[in-house]
């Protein structure tokens, strides 16, 4: 890694927390509405798995998928546009926090039936076997997806037709409120991969380096083979589930220590040690994610509603 | 030929057609077809294009969507309506939902085949008339194959929309015969298709409704009364101007179908008549629907579960008689 990739990579991850702490405030203030998922706490993974991907990767997301869509390059002005609701958003306002779409970026979604998307996600990674062409799609979701039938319908799916497919599975410890030794009688969720036959790398996703590490060998197994492969990244949600969620299912301390383990403190000092970067080129990412995000809402705050007219245009194709 | 015959060919002849197209679905292939439509082609297309699937209804189904948002034309089987619910989640909060919530980005052009209806003693989870339940989505076209040459050219055009297609054919008319015109090489599913043109009475009717309405109607015009078969053909969007211009022209409808009765197909057309042309109305709408039960499996109890020909007889005599 040079300079300028790490700076990149930290850039991405801390545009996205102050993006989604930038979020929260927009919520309190009643500009975004509907059920808010943050990602504060996540960030490597979305960006160590994105930056390994091609542009015309195709990737599948779920309802927090804020990071995803960052890190993919979505644009942040149309993804907090979206937010709010605003016709200039990517989903043209109407999807929310929950169904960013931009088929320019190859970005699929935004979906917020847990697991749902995974079939689909088989599904295109089939159409790229069938037509022949190089690219992977990569689909991520949570332990909460990998409880569901389609889960393992999608597993077997991907594995019996050997489709070029990069399940990323965010085990951020909790479906909701409920924690995995509630819902999952194995805890170990690689092993879930190995059941399958499906090559399966469980790595620590609070450590953006290793999750680059596993996310390029991945990859280029996933080229070299048109093989499925199963990525597991133990992580954490340090914000609660949505903007609704006291968080009374855990404590306050295990919060804490999770935060010590901050993937964009470590990265920094990493940054730092190995002498990519230094404190005033920090301070320089800093100011301008500042701009950024704030060009992002001023963007949302005067963009406009679709007319009501068009409530039903879309329903079918024009 | 066979309902079953034509409705192969029509496969075929899309996988001639486009090298996009393939078959998807729980014994499509090796076991050519529970009900033998897709016997042979395996053999002639290879299981590139025949894909057989595990029992992953929601699965396969997805991985069609999947498969038609990225470039592909899927044909998916669903082997009976019963086992359509398991992908329901797929069908409706993906299929007829990306493109209205990706605003517009998002076309699902997948086409899902789904075997349908009463008729063959398979008993309760084997054998139901389900288009209500799909009638209801907005962002699906639902199409009800009721006769031979809809089996044998609706499906090309299934393939040619832009949009999530559901069509359901019935297990009951598969072995039945019947010539299709040598004028008819294509259908319009757009259009719901007037079967027989009459003047007193309509009747409205989809799937198996229609050869039973066109059987009733024959032995009704032999005591006088000259019956108007109207094939609704697609459920959704309903075309509501052929609908409503047969009912308004006859001032009578009769509408039947094997559905339950409750919240069904023929509630929403009795509903639009009353709306938009309840002037125009002779005697009040009637409606045959299917006995609300599941459907049970001894033939008598299972006949009797839907309505018959002479069902359909009387309640058109007795709204002669209203005035």
């Amino acid at each position: 890694m040079n300079a300028e990739e790490g700076h990149h990579l930290l850039y991405q991850m801390q545009l996205i927390r102050r993006f989604e702490e930038k979020s929260a405030e927009q919520y309190t203030k009643a500009k975004i509405r509907g059920f808010l998922h943050l990602y504060i706490g996540e960030e490597a993974v979305a960006v160590g798995v994105i930056q390994s991907l091609a542009d015309e990767d195709k990737i599948l997301s779920t309802y927090r998928e804020h990071g995803h869509a960052i890190a993919r390059g979505v644009d942040t002005k149309k993804i907090m546009a979206e937010m709010y609701g605003k016709q200039e958003g990517c989903s043209l306002g109407r999807g929310g926090s929950m169904h960013f779409f931009d088929t320019k970026k190859n970005f699929y979604g935004g979906n917020a039936i847990v697991s749902g998307h995974l079939p689909m996600a088989v599904g295109m990674a089939l159409a790229s076997k069938k037509q022949n062409k190089k690219n992977i799609t990569c689909c991520f979701f949570g332990e909460g997806a990998a409880a569901e039938g389609e889960f393992h319908e999608a597993m077997n799916l991907a594995a019996l037709w050997q489709v070029p497919l990069l399940m990323v599975c965010e085990n951020n410890q909790y479906a909701m409120g409920t924690a995995l030794k509630y819902t999952h009688s194995i805890l170990e969720l690689e092993k879930k991969g190995m059941a399958y036959g499906i090559d399966t790398v469980a790595v620590d996703g609070m450590d953006l380096n290793a999750v680059i590490n596993a996310a390029n060998k991945a990859v280029a197994k996933i080229k070299e083979t048109g093989k499925p492969y199963f990525l597991v990244c133990n992580t954490y949600r340090f914000r609660a589930h949505s903007m609704f969620d006291a968080e009374l299912y855990r404590d306050k301390g295990e919060v804490e220590e999770w935060k010590k383990r901050d993937p964009i403190t470590t990265f920094k000092k990493y940054l730092l040690l190995e002498k990519l970067t230094t404190e005033q080129e920090l301070s320089i990412i800093e100011t301008r994610i500042e701009s950024e995000v704030q060009e992002a809402v001023d963007f949302a705050e005067v963009g406009t509603w679709e007319p009501i007219e068009n409530l039903t245009k879309f329903v079918y194709s024009q | 030929m066979t309902y079953r015959e034509a409705l192969k060919q029509g496969i075929r002849e899309a996988l001639h057609a486009d090298g996009r197209v393939f078959l998807i679905g729980e014994d499509v292939g090796r076991y050519g077809g529970a009900f033998a439509v897709s016997k042979g082609l395996l053999q002639e297309f290879g299981e590139d294009r025949i894909m057989d699937v595990p029992l992953s209804e929601s699965g396969f189904v997805g991985a069609g969507i999947g498969a038609a948002i990225a470039g592909m034309k899927p044909i998916v089987e669903l082997m009976t309506v019963n086992f359509s619910l398991l992908a329901m989640d797929q069908i409706v909060n993906n299929a007829a939902t990306l493109l209205h919530m990706s605003g517009g980005q998002i076309n699902v052009p997948v086409v899902i085949r789904i075997g349908c209806g009463i008729g063959r003693q398979l008993a309760a989870q084997h054998s139901h008339s389900w288009e209500p339940l799909f009638a209801h989505i907005p962002g699906l076209i639902v199409l009800s194959v009721g006769t031979h040459e809809d089996a044998r050219y609706m499906l090309a055009e299934a393939l040619k929309s832009p949009d999530p297609v559901i069509v359901f054919e019935y297990t009951s008319m598969l072995n039945s015969e019947k010539e299709i015109p040598a004028n008819i090489t294509q259908v319009d599913i757009s259009k719901t298709k007037v079967r027989r043109v009459g003047k007193d009475i309509s009747l409205i009717t989809y799937g198996t409704g229609v050869y039973k309405c066109m059987d009733a109607a024959n032995e009704l015009a032999a005591m006088g009364i000259d019956v108007e078969v109207v094939d609704l053909r697609v459920l959704r969007p309903l075309d509501e101007e052929t609908i409503l211009a047969s009912v308004s022209k006859t001032h009578r409808a009769l509408i039947v179908e094997d559905a339950w009765k409750s919240v069904s197909i023929s509630s929403e057309i009795s509903a639009r008549i009353m709306e938009k042309i309840f002037y125009d109305l002779d005697a009040p709408v009637l409606r045959l629907s299917g006995v609300e039960v599941p459907i049970p499996y001894p033939v008598h109890l299972e006949e009797a579960s839907v309505p018959q020909k002479n069902d359909i007889i009387n309640a058109v005599k007795k709204i002669l008689n209203h005035d």
